[in-house]
């Protein structure tokens, strides 16, 4: 089995002004296709070959191979990425469960705030997340192309803070990015839908 | 406003303008930013106008590469050891090279800002217009014994900055010998933490090419070298044989 690049589910344009085209189709079509072509050769003769993508995360950070965790995770944090993102998206109507996990961590501000946090800190490449952890919610931030997968959670949200993700439409300026993304582009719906 | 879209409106006026608004925008940006935090260390300015290293920069990265991501980290660094006497009086390359001595409450981000000023600062250093003379004198006779030509040397060299995931830099070591060698980087750490010095080194973070180059980093990397000034290097090789060289 080899990985495919998936459709974006969405037009290029469609984020815009919160991310434009341009960003999208560099993002899309040059990064996340790199990403699936290195993964589905680096895959070869590695004894993973076959398995889920979600075995195969955990499997190459244990295993320490850093081609397959940056470029199989990439795979994964990407096609969850252009899921997680729609137009007229953010706010703060949480569906059911995930509202309840939110009240328990200490409300939509302080998970919010966390989570911007944790993306501005990110220091480098990498991704900011949410993620259950034994039933809770938790806000953690990884480098390149890890995900919680790799350290035990479950991902439910994640940001690309890679610069390639804001650097044409936000320069230098990542905490701005991670506002307009998590207040106008957040797709509530599909992160119920990672609880499982 | 979004820059996306200051930015279609600076398309759309020309690129005469892209100069003189993009700067204009700097400027007030950093006017409108916290001020800069007191402190030992200050941004150099730099040696040259930020077109002057066009075509294979753009003045506009520059701009932004200097001006807000170098300043940033110069910063960053001043407020993390604003209140430790004990290692704010270090030389930067001294700091680096003592990382382990650093408190650890602030020893990441001394490590990544500090990583990140020193980088930089020799960065401007090594770059110039284009069309500068080659690699002369001893500096050429090292290049030429360590990796039988300078061509060889850019091609290891733009193969090891490819190859860095993520963030990161990719360097030529000097020792005191005057022996060269290559290595990767993650993020802003430095060959300095082990106390070694650097001749030259490139930048490959996303924010170093992504405007003019965006996915094509081996692009990037291959034009670099149009705007590598030689006769800087020279300088640097020259005061690392004889002990003088601090970053």
């Amino acid at each position: 089995m080899t990985f495919k690049l998936p459709e974006l589910p969405y037009a290029y344009d469609a984020l815009q002004p919160y991310m434009s085209a341009e960003t999208l189709q560099f993002h899309h079509d040059k990064h996340h296709q790199a990403y699936v072509d290195n993964g589905n050769k680096l895959i070869v003769g590695s004894g993973l070959e076959g398995k889920s993508i979600e075995d195969i995360c955990v499997a190459a950070f244990a295993g320490k191979n850093a081609g397959l965790v940056n470029n199989i995770g990439q795979h994964y944090n990407h096609t969850h990425f252009w899921n997680w993102m729609k137009p007229n998206g953010g706010g703060k109507t949480l569906p059911g469960r995930l509202e309840r996990l939110t009240d328990e961590y200490g409300g939509f501000d302080k998970m919010r705030a966390d989570f911007l946090n944790a993306g501005a800190t990110q220091f480098g490449s990498g991704w900011a997340w949410l993620a259950i952890r034994d039933g809770k919610l938790e806000v953690t931030k990884t480098p390149n192309g890890e995900n919680p997968l790799m350290h035990g959670s479950q991902p439910i949200l994640g940001v690309d803070v890679w610069e390639h993700s804001y650097y044409i439409d936000y320069r230098n300026a990542r905490p701005k990015y991670l506002e307009a993304w998590f207040d106008h582009l957040v797709n509530w719906e599909y992160v119920d839908q990672m609880m499982g | 406003m979004l820059a996306l879209d200051r930015r279609m409106f600076v398309r759309s006026v020309g690129a005469v303008a892209v100069l003189g608004l993009a700067a204009g925008r700097l400027s007030g940006d950093v006017a409108a930013q916290a001020a800069p935090v007191k402190g030992p260390f200050t941004l150099p300015p730099l040696p040259y106008d930020p077109a002057a290293l066009e075509p294979h920069i753009d003045a506009t990265t520059m701009g932004l590469h200097h001006g807000k991501h170098h300043a940033a980290y110069v910063n960053n660094l001043n407020a993390a050891i604003a209140d430790k006497p004990e290692i704010s009086s270090l030389p930067l390359e001294v700091l680096l090279a003592k990382l382990k001595d650093v408190p650890e409450s602030v020893r990441t981000t001394v490590r990544n800002n500090a990583g990140g000023h020193a980088n930089h600062s020799m960065f401007w250093q090594i770059m110039g217009k284009p069309g500068g003379p080659g690699p002369e004198g001893d500096l050429k006779a090292a290049l030429d014994r360590d990796f039988s030509s300078l061509a060889t040397l850019q091609e290891q060299f733009n193969t090891m900055g490819g190859k860095v995931f993520g963030s990161g830099w990719v360097f030529v070591t000097v020792d005191k010998g005057g022996n060269l060698a290559l290595e990767a980087r993650p993020n802003q750490d430095t060959p300095l933490m082990d106390g070694k010095r650097v001749l030259i080194g490139n930048d490959v973070w996303e924010h170093a090419y992504y405007l003019k180059y965006q996915n094509k980093r081996a692009d990037y990397l291959k034009a670099w070298w149009s705007v590598v000034n030689w006769t800087a290097v020279g300088d640097r090789y020259a005061a690392a044989t004889s002990g003088k060289l601090a970053i």
